[in-house]
């Protein structure tokens, strides 16, 4: 994202609503700035704040004899009072941070797979996750943080080693160079995004072996990390995963239940 | 008081903040201990120090009680000169000089040590470089308070960069939310990070607050980073 | 604290510098209020703002125009116009709220000694830490979270069990009617300070017990508590208790370092004690 500076009066509404807080006044210029190497490209400025058309002078004029008198307009908080953010043509690799960080995007057009797969949400006509085994999202970046490949990387070799398999059609799989190794293309390891998602499937008996290597790695990354665990419940709607984590030491009380109400289609006209 | 024990951040964080501080023990050594103190003070200041200042009075940023309107227009970024700290001095508080850079630190406990006071001298910062420093100037150290960090509720402070700014005035009288007032209102443009650390700096009862690794945390901020 | 709502203008300055987050414009009389039970007494509002004189209904009636008009007076962020703080005398036990939260308040005053002891600031004078010892400073409430006596007992009780003696010239020691049980004066449980500092010495071999009490029952606090671990060094500057703490999780790098050129300079100290309190090793 850039700010056009010809429109910008400064007056840092735009600067609270980006959520890596790479907005700020350049004193050199008394303009709003984006450091790009901090953006992620998720549009959230461009989207979320509404625009008005004033001419930018006339309200630099307004700004500067206020300021004077230490006194500031105190508009609403939402607004860009001279529709200045403006947005630039991506291209790879810079592209990969809008695919990975704005949720309105489609990704096909940036080239790049969905930001997460279905998961657990259609499970009921997937089957994606069985009985016996455990689905995770191990997501990278969010709340607030945001986070480079080169992170996301030193995650996936530590967790490719142990018995998993990645799920395929999943964003962060479709850019590693060999998913063996859990290696990501190195043309891409220095991009930020506001977050990724790994997603694996390890049988139910492995859950412990995969949460301690994310502990353990974890606090090696700039960044945060939160896990999901997914399992399919059985004929009672009870699930072994739950105990298992409770022995393990996890505390959880948050999750989304999937009612089982979906059907195939080929199901549907039996 | 551990006001200077537990500051937050990475170690990095501190390559610029050594507080070299001077205090007696009551009925050991304080008769006669406060000409010492401004000796400590009028010494350290030939060294280049960020700011020096005296316990329970502060630093060069002091507020004020009856203050003219007018200084919204025209704050000054210091209130008082080094001197005046030093004329100031009527009790027997500590006092303490704050460096940034180690080697302005190691050339000032030279001097420190063949002044020969007798009175406790304490550096809060990074203990290895402090030990080195020590070592080079000819000083054995005596004992070390190492800082665990911190634990429990995590969960209820405040981010990196403003903790970093906040935990300064160890005292806890800087409030975290002043500290992302600040932060913010550099990036916005509406203060230099010159003026904001100032501000800041008035909260801290103690005076060390060390305004020159503020700046390099605010400026931070101006460069659209968190 | 209190805030004079005859005097204030509600412009909101004192909110960002309260540390515990205890000020907030009342909706219903459009004045900054303090909420009492979490305020701590620090007086860091009254104590570090700068102050102006104005006349309040003068402020208001600028400031109700310029909000007509959407524009706020933008000050300087640490001052009150109106000069609208109002301490009020404190009776037991709110009085030990100021005695452990405002560093400026002379602890004799309130009836309860320091927020803290000397520590290791002078232990080349007063050797209160020796060889093979060390020296505990368990900290409640900082930064800026604030601590209720019920939390800060809960340790002091855990500790008590393991064997810990509490440094007795301690504020928090001073709150036990018994120290061995690490009980505190059931009048200041519902208290919150902005700070507490627990001081215990153990023998070294206790480090890790002590340690894992403090970790143990941290875990299940309401809020922060921060460890400080105090040693003597030897003839060569060094100790093995650094070495200790990053076998048991706390790879420390940060500290006080007290360079030991203190001594007893006192005539009548000197004449009690001579050569008692000479460094050890040198």
């Amino acid at each position: 994202m850039q700010i056009d500076h010809g429109k910008c009066v400064a007056c840092s509404n735009c600067i609270p609503v980006c959520p890596m807080g790479a907005i700020y006044i350049d004193p050199a210029v008394n303009r709003a700035t984006v450091n790009l190497d901090e953006c992620v490209e998720c549009f959230t400025c461009y989207r979320g704040m509404s625009k008005e058309h004033l001419n930018p002078s006339l309200v630099r004029t307004i700004r500067g004899v206020l300021k004077y008198l230490r006194i500031r307009f105190d508009p609403e908080p939402d607004v860009c009072p001279t529709d200045a953010l403006t947005p630039q043509e991506l291209s790879w690799p810079r592209i990969v941070r809008r695919a990975f960080s704005d949720p309105l995007v489609p990704h096909e057009s940036t080239g790049i797979h969905g930001r997460g797969t279905e998961e657990v949400k259609t499970n009921d006509v997937t089957g994606r996750v069985n009985e016996g085994e455990a689905g995770f999202t191990i997501e990278f970046g969010r709340p607030g943080v945001g986070v480079r490949f080169r992170d996301i990387q030193k995650m996936t070799m530590a967790l490719a080693p142990l018995p998993i398999a990645f799920e395929k059609k999943n964003p962060v799989f479709s850019l590693m160079s060999d998913p063996a190794t859990g290696t990501i293309r190195e043309d891409i390891l220095n991009e930020k995004v506001l977050s990724a998602i790994v997603e694996l499937k390890t049988t139910l008996e492995h859950v412990p072996q995969v949460l301690q290597v994310v502990e353990e790695v974890a606090p090696d990354l700039e960044t945060i990390v939160s896990i999901g665990v997914a399992t399919r419940c059985d004929g009672q709607g009870n699930n072994a995963l739950e105990p298992m984590l409770k022995r393990e030491g996890h505390e959880f009380y948050r999750g989304k239940t999937n009612l089982g109400l979906g059907r195939r289609p080929a199901a549907a006209s039996a | 008081m551990t006001n200077t024990l537990h500051r937050y951040g990475p170690p990095e964080s501190f390559r610029d903040d050594f507080i070299v501080f001077i205090r007696n023990s009551k009925g050991r050594n304080d008769v006669g201990s406060i000409p010492k103190l401004k000796e400590f003070l009028r010494t350290a200041l030939r060294h280049r120090p960020v700011t020096i200042s005296q316990y329970r009075f502060g630093s060069t940023v002091r507020p004020a009680e009856h203050l003219n309107p007018r200084i919204h227009w025209t704050r000054p970024v210091q209130d008082l000169t080094a001197e005046q700290i030093i004329e100031a001095i009527t009790k027997d508080h500590t006092v303490a000089a704050i460096f940034d850079t180690q080697e302005a630190m190691e050339a000032f406990l030279r001097e420190v040590k063949a002044a020969d006071w007798g009175l406790s001298v304490n550096v809060a910062g990074l203990t290895a470089p402090v030990h080195a420093c020590a070592k080079r100037a000819g000083i054995v150290r005596h004992s070390v308070e190492y800082s665990l960090g911190f634990q429990g509720a995590l969960d209820r402070l405040p981010e990196r960069p403003v903790l970093e700014l906040s935990t300064m005035c160890g005292h806890s009288m800087l409030s975290p939310n002043l500290a992302r007032k600040m932060l913010e209102w550099v990036r916005e443009g509406r203060r230099t990070p010159e003026q904001a650390a100032a501000t800041l700096g008035r909260f801290c009862s103690c005076g060390i607050f060390n305004p020159a690794r503020a700046v390099r945390l605010l400026e931070a901020a101006q460069g659209g980073n968190r | 604290m209190h805030i004079d709502p005859r005097k204030c203008v509600a412009c909101g300055n004192c909110l960002a510098v309260c540390p515990v987050s205890a000020i907030y414009i009342d909706p219903v009389i459009r004045r900054a209020t303090v909420n009492l039970d979490e305020c701590v007494e620090c007086y860091a509002c009254h104590n570090r703002m700068s102050k102006e004189d104005l006349n309040p209904t003068l402020v208001r009636t600028i400031r109700g125009l310029f909000k007509l008009l959407r524009i706020r007076f933008d000050p300087e962020p640490d001052v009150c116009p109106t000069s609208a703080f109002a301490p009020q005398k404190l009776a037991w036990p709110r009085s030990i709220r100021q005695a452990f939260s405002d560093p400026c308040v002379p602890h004799e005053s309130t009836g309860v000694y320091g927020r803290g002891t000397e520590e290791v600031k002078t232990n080349d004078v007063t050797n209160r830490v020796g060889p093979g010892e060390v020296g505990f400073t368990v900290e409640f409430g900082r930064p800026a979270v604030g601590a209720r006596f019920r939390e800060v007992q809960a340790v002091t009780m855990a500790l008590a069990r393991i064997g810990a003696a509490f440094e007795k010239n301690n504020p928090v020691t001073a709150l036990m009617p018994d120290p061995t049980t690490g009980a505190i004066n059931p009048e200041v449980l519902d208290e919150k300070v902005l700070s507490a500092i627990v001081e215990v010495k153990t023998p070294e071999a206790l480090l890790p017990a002590v340690l894992r009490t403090v970790e143990e029952v941290s875990a299940t606090l309401n809020t922060v508590v921060s460890v400080g671990v105090a040693v003597r060094c030897d003839g060569d500057g060094e100790n093995r208790v650094e070495k200790a703490l990053a076998g048991e999780g706390y790879p420390v790098f940060r500290g006080k370092t007290n360079l030991g050129l203190g001594r007893l300079t006192n005539p009548e100290a000197q004449a009690k004690t001579i050569g008692a309190a000479a460094p050890a090793g040198r």
